[in-house]
């Protein structure tokens, strides 16, 4: 459905994007996750064809974004950051202009502008001018000016921006409904907003894709550290040092340990440890514990969350 | 109905929902009226030849044209980009010169209907004195002319920022410039003076058309100068693109 190869974007002298190459399936809802200023608008604004590369080629259902941006235009449905609403339209008004100008019939309007109001839950606000609409409820429009025309190729670019957190959930249950009928292209910098909503994810920073894959595949395969946590019971009067300290000694004597952090102080008589290593060492850590008399009453392999995976990738140079 | 169609349907419809066009109109209206009593018949307005009073009421009204052609023209693309709309058209599968012809269009029907509201003035004159009319539809030919060759010229500057004010100093600064060529041509020497005076925009440009005369190659003239900035507008959008 899309795919670009060797894609940048320069603004005069400045690197924006690029080069970037990927390939994005027909029926996929794809997340670009990173931080403000990587990328993701422009990226998506090339896509949307509202924007022209500095070099490579982007093809959407195999039509070029230069040489036939006509073709690719009635294919996307593009909502950028801002919805893009006339303030002096009714909503209605508004919708029927979007389909003219995206080339729609008067009867395929017609049909398709009640339609799209009763998906995106603005029916009750159809008379309404936009610039008298709630943030929540722009959005909304802005979503349904992207849809109208049926797009195969839905690009939603920031669409939680600036909403409350009610309107939040009610957007990702709109994208969700959205999944079924569109290919779906998604942006944020926000993590929960990608994990709830995309198949899959591409994560950005400085212009570039650094990582891509599900959550799963991104979380396990892709984390530089392994992580356990291990938790152990305090006290005791057979002679040994069951402190937090020792157990801590204990655990950093086992080569391989990188990061050792109390992540629980043992409020009920027992100490949980973050243990970051290099690679799986949690029979050495478990064993290095119990030779030095301490009780090992916990130990888990820690799940590596889509968070720490995007602060590994992006922030963690920058911290 | 093409995107040309559809943008200038969607853009008259603002002008007639939004203040400004009101206000635009009612300005110009009102010292058009003004000065067609204070300057065109002046104090000697019982002497005054009904052509000559009509002579000089289509030369303060061709200023005003320009002045409300420079008004209605600002908001039309750098409010867009402002507010973000822009990115619906330029999105959509529309080419940029139906962007900039269809709001170009609709400013010009807008400042034409403002244009043709103080016909009042010259009627007054047919009924009351003697004038032809060839001179009347020959002042009003040279003000569509004039104002769709300023229209160009703001709807260039719009193009070029996203902001309004910014918009209406550039399109002040080339169009005072080009009303001003003669005028600094007769302080030059050749072969600046002769280039400079035949690019004027009003002066020896309009006296024809406000007595009345049509020349043709003043019309060619106004034609080209809008054809000129249009084409410049539509280069711009183009170029941003790029940016």
């Amino acid at each position: 459905m899309v795919e670009l190869t060797e894609v940048t974007k320069y603004y005069g002298p400045k690197r924006a994007l690029g080069p970037v190459s990927c390939e994005i399936v027909r029926g996929d809802t794809v997340g670009f996750l990173g931080l403000n200023g990587v990328g993701k608008t422009t990226l998506l604004r090339i896509l949307a064809c509202g924007l022209r590369p500095s070099s490579g080629r982007v093809e959407i259902d195999g039509f070029d974004v230069l040489r036939s941006p006509h073709e690719v235009r009635k294919r996307v449905g593009y909502l950028p950051e801002t919805p893009p609403v006339y303030r002096d339209m009714t909503v209605r008004d508004y919708l029927a202009f979007s389909g003219r100008i995206k080339g729609m019939t008067a009867e395929a309007i017609a049909r398709r502008v009640p339609e799209v109001e009763e998906r995106t839950r603005i029916s009750e606000v159809s008379d309404v001018p936009t610039g008298h609409l709630s943030e929540g409820f722009r959005q909304r429009v802005g979503v349904a000016q992207a849809i109208v025309h049926e797009p195969e190729l839905l690009i939603l670019d920031e669409p939680t921006h600036d909403l409350d957190p009610v309107q939040i959930m009610e957007m990702r249950r709109m994208i969700r409904s959205l999944k079924d009928s569109h290919t779906i292209l998604i942006s944020s910098h926000i993590l929960p907003e990608i994990s709830q909503t995309c198949d899959r994810l591409l994560i950005l920073d400085d212009g570039e894709i650094v990582a891509t894959g599900t959550e799963e595949e991104l979380s396990g395969t892709l984390a530089r550290t392994r992580r356990m946590t291990i938790t152990i019971r305090l006290g005791g009067s057979d002679g040994t040092d069951r402190t937090s300290a020792g157990a801590e000694a204990a655990i950093r004597g086992v080569t391989g340990v990188t990061r050792t952090e109390v992540t629980d102080g043992g409020g009920d008589r027992a100490v949980t440890f973050e243990v970051e290593s290099e690679e799986d060492l949690r029979s050495a850590v478990c064993r290095a514990l119990v030779e030095g008399g301490h009780e090992v009453i916990a130990l888990a392999r820690s799940e590596h969350g889509l968070e720490r995976v995007f602060v590994d990738l992006v922030g963690g140079e920058r911290s | 109905m093409g995107a040309t169609g559809i943008i200038f349907r969607r853009e008259i419809g603002a002008y007639l929902r939004s203040p400004m066009g009101y206000i635009v109109a009612v300005v110009v209206l009102l010292l058009d009226g003004v000065l067609f009593y204070a300057v065109a018949l002046g104090p000697n307005a019982g002497q005054l030849l009904s052509g000559e009073a009509l002579k000089g009421f289509f030369y303060n009204a061709s200023g005003m044209t320009a002045v409300a052609a420079v008004a209605l023209s600002i908001r039309l693309i750098a409010e867009d980009r402002q507010t973000g709309t822009l990115l619906l058209l330029e999105t959509s599968p529309v080419k940029d010169w139906e962007i900039v012809l269809g709001k170009f269009l609709s400013a010009l029907a807008f400042l034409w209907g403002i244009t043709l509201a103080t016909a009042y003035v010259p009627l007054l004159l047919l009924v009351n004195g003697k004038i032809a009319l060839g001179h009347i539809l020959v002042g009003y030919l040279g003000m569509l002319f004039l104002g769709a060759a300023v229209l160009s010229i703001g709807l260039f500057a719009t193009a070029l920022t996203r902001h309004q004010l910014v918009a209406a100093a550039v399109a002040s600064v080339i169009t005072g410039s080009m009303f001003l060529f003669s005028t600094l041509a007769r302080v030059v020497g050749a072969p600046l003076s002769f280039v400079l005076d035949a690019l004027t925009l009003h002066d020896h440009r309009w006296t024809g058309f406000g007595s009345g005369v049509l020349n043709l190659s003043d019309a060619f003239y106004y034609a080209a100068v809008a054809y000129f900035f249009l084409y410049a507008a539509t280069r711009v959008m183009e170029l941003k693109r790029w940016e």
